[in-house]
């Protein structure tokens, strides 16, 4: 009994991650400039990444491997952020100025003219 | 699953192949080589080489990433615009590369299917060398054992490969050591990341625990996957990663050009010592057994040693590139 | 299923004439370099593609494990990936120096200078 409730419990989590992932890849497609797409980049690194992470380790019980995905798991954590602020900080350097406003709903070649 | 995973990975694979190809800016072509790199690995984990796609992982999405873009400073970031125009010659190179890819496919039709037990790979040599592993060496790793012991001689030549190239690099872009006076103030280029002070924070958090991960590599590879050729790699991007934080002055200050050079010496030397050791005490070149008084356990020695020489070497020469890269771009 | 167990000799076909192409028809020296980067990398994906069992495992021999694939390509690429990146090193090095001397990297460029 405690075993299929763990393993729902794991699938349920797996699944919601898949869907996170999903998501955020289809934004990164969707979105317009570089600051909304890495908005919805970040879902995959951490909804996306955690929710399967946490899936696994139900999955792996009481092991060393439980123990590694928790260092994998606060390696990312630590790790997807630093990477998502030097990317947005460079950006604004290279002057990639965020889109406000109207230019937001124009396609790419418009707004540059 | 794993099958369908594989071939999905692999269509990827294709794909970022070709835009790899086909971009006209360089810079964009070397970030999808990390990702190719990084698909590449997943695939070779697939394909249960384990070690392989640890080091390619580690050279082919993290160190070749950064030699990339440092040539790319140096140089330019696009290619030359070219006239579009279809002449003979470009015609030409689409047919030949289209037909020779096209003999290579039809080739393939020969080959055993993938996994298949009865392919000429699996037949001689590979039963010999699983149980010679239980036998003679008795590590669980039989990668380690085939790499240290019984293929010795082809490690010890990549080795020497490896350090005539680094040797080369330092060559052509020389050690850096005269351009700089030492104890000169950091000038605002070779700073680092000096001013962006969350990356820093975390990436000098991160160093000591990516140490550690070489380190464990590097003495863990009897067991598990790992050996020199990773930890040497897994170190090297710790320092790299130090220098690219810090400025490279700084971790010239940590590892100096002489213990560099001395690394990279060092391990190739204590390589061929322990060949020579063989010898003396009455055996072959690089046959360990003779060690110690157990043959198994003079393996042991053996194979510690050597993988500690190839993980100094590689450490010491991918470090002094990226230094020789590093103090081009800066002087 | 049969034809399947081919895929990846094929993509390691596209792959190898993908860098091949970017050697053979770009000027540009550092594409060059990358288009070799990917051609090895694609010998890499034929070698270890040719170890693989079915049903097997890593060759780390723990409780278990029967059916191991086998170590010997996996000991020659592994040793391969290290011995790329340094001659790949070697060969940015190179295209360093001829930037210096030709203030180029582009290929027409530098002949066209070499031609009095």
């Amino acid at each position: 009994m405690m075993d299929i409730a763990i393993d729902i419990a794991s699938w349920v989590l797996l699944a919601l991650g898949g869907v996170n992932l999903l998501i955020g890849g289809i934004g990164v497609l969707r979105m317009p400039d570089l600051y909304t797409r890495m908005h919805a980049a970040s879902l995959t690194d951490s909804m996306g990444a955690i929710l399967v992470i946490l899936g696994i380790m139900l999955q792996a019980g009481l092991s060393l491997a439980t123990v590694k995905l928790g260092v994998i798991l606060v390696f990312l954590l630590l790790t997807s952020p630093t990477a998502a602020n030097a990317l947005a900080a460079s950006a604004l350097l290279a002057g990639v100025t965020p889109r406000t406003g109207q230019s937001l709903h124009l396609s790419d070649s418009e707004a540059r003219e | 699953m794993t099958t369908l995973f594989g071939i999905f990975l692999l269509t990827l694979l294709m794909i970022t192949g070709m835009a790899i190809v086909h971009t006209r800016n360089l810079f964009v072509a070397v970030m999808l080589m990390g990702i190719a790199s990084l698909l590449i690995a997943a695939s070779f984990f697939l394909l249960d080489a384990a070690d392989v796609a640890l080091t390619e992982a580690a050279i082919g999405a993290g160190i070749s990433t950064v030699l990339f873009l440092g040539a790319l400073a140096l140089t330019s970031e696009r290619e030359r615009k070219r006239r579009r125009s279809l002449s003979t010659s470009s015609l030409l190179q689409f047919g030949i590369v289209g037909v020779v890819a096209l003999i290579v496919i039809w080739a393939t039709f020969d080959q055993p299917r993938l996994g298949s037990p009865s392919a000429p790979v699996q037949a001689h040599l590979t039963p010999w060398y699983i149980e010679s592993t239980r036998d003679l060496i008795d590590i669980p790793n039989a990668v380690t054992a085939v790499l240290a012991s019984f293929r010795g001689y082809d490690t010890l030549g990549e080795v020497v490969v490896v350090f005539t190239a680094g040797v080369g690099v330092l060559f052509l872009l020389g050690t850096g050591a005269s351009s700089r006076a030492a104890g000169a103030p950091l000038s605002e280029d070779n700073a680092g990341l000096r001013h962006y002070l969350i990356p820093r924070i975390l990436g000098r958090l991160l160093i000591p625990f990516i140490l550690l991960l070489g380190f464990y590599v590097q003495f863990h590879g009897e067991y598990g996957p790992g050996g020199g050729f990773q930890a040497g790699a897994i170190i090297a991007a710790s320092v790299i990663l130090y220098a690219l934080l810090e400025g490279e002055q700084r971790a010239l200050s940590v590892i100096p050009q002489g213990v560099l050079l001395a690394m990279m010496a060092g391990g190739t030397l204590l390589f061929g010592a322990v060949g020579v050791a063989g010898i003396v005490l009455g055996s072959n070149f690089l046959d360990y057994s003779v060690l110690s008084e157990d043959p198994v356990n003079g393996q042991h020695w053996g194979i510690l040693l050597i993988e500690m020489g190839i993980g100094i070497t590689v450490a010491g020469v991918l470090i002094s590139i990226f230094h020789a890269f590093a103090a081009r771009a800066t002087a | 299923m049969d034809i399947l167990g081919l895929y990846h000799y094929w993509i390691f076909a596209v792959l190898l004439m993908t860098g091949f192409f970017a050697i053979v028809a770009k000027p540009n020296l550092v594409k060059k370099l990358i288009g070799l980067s990917l051609f090895q990398s694609a010998v890499f994906l034929c070698y270890i593609t040719m170890g693989k069992i079915e049903g097997g495992t890593a060759p780390i021999m723990g409780e278990g494990a029967e059916l191991f694939s086998s170590p010997l390509p996996q000991v020659l690429i592994l040793t391969a990936i290290v011995v790329s990146i340094s001659t790949t090193a070697l060969g940015l090095g190179l295209v360093l120096r001829i930037k210096d001397e030709y203030g180029s990297i582009e290929e027409d460029e530098i002949q066209g200078q070499d031609q009095p």
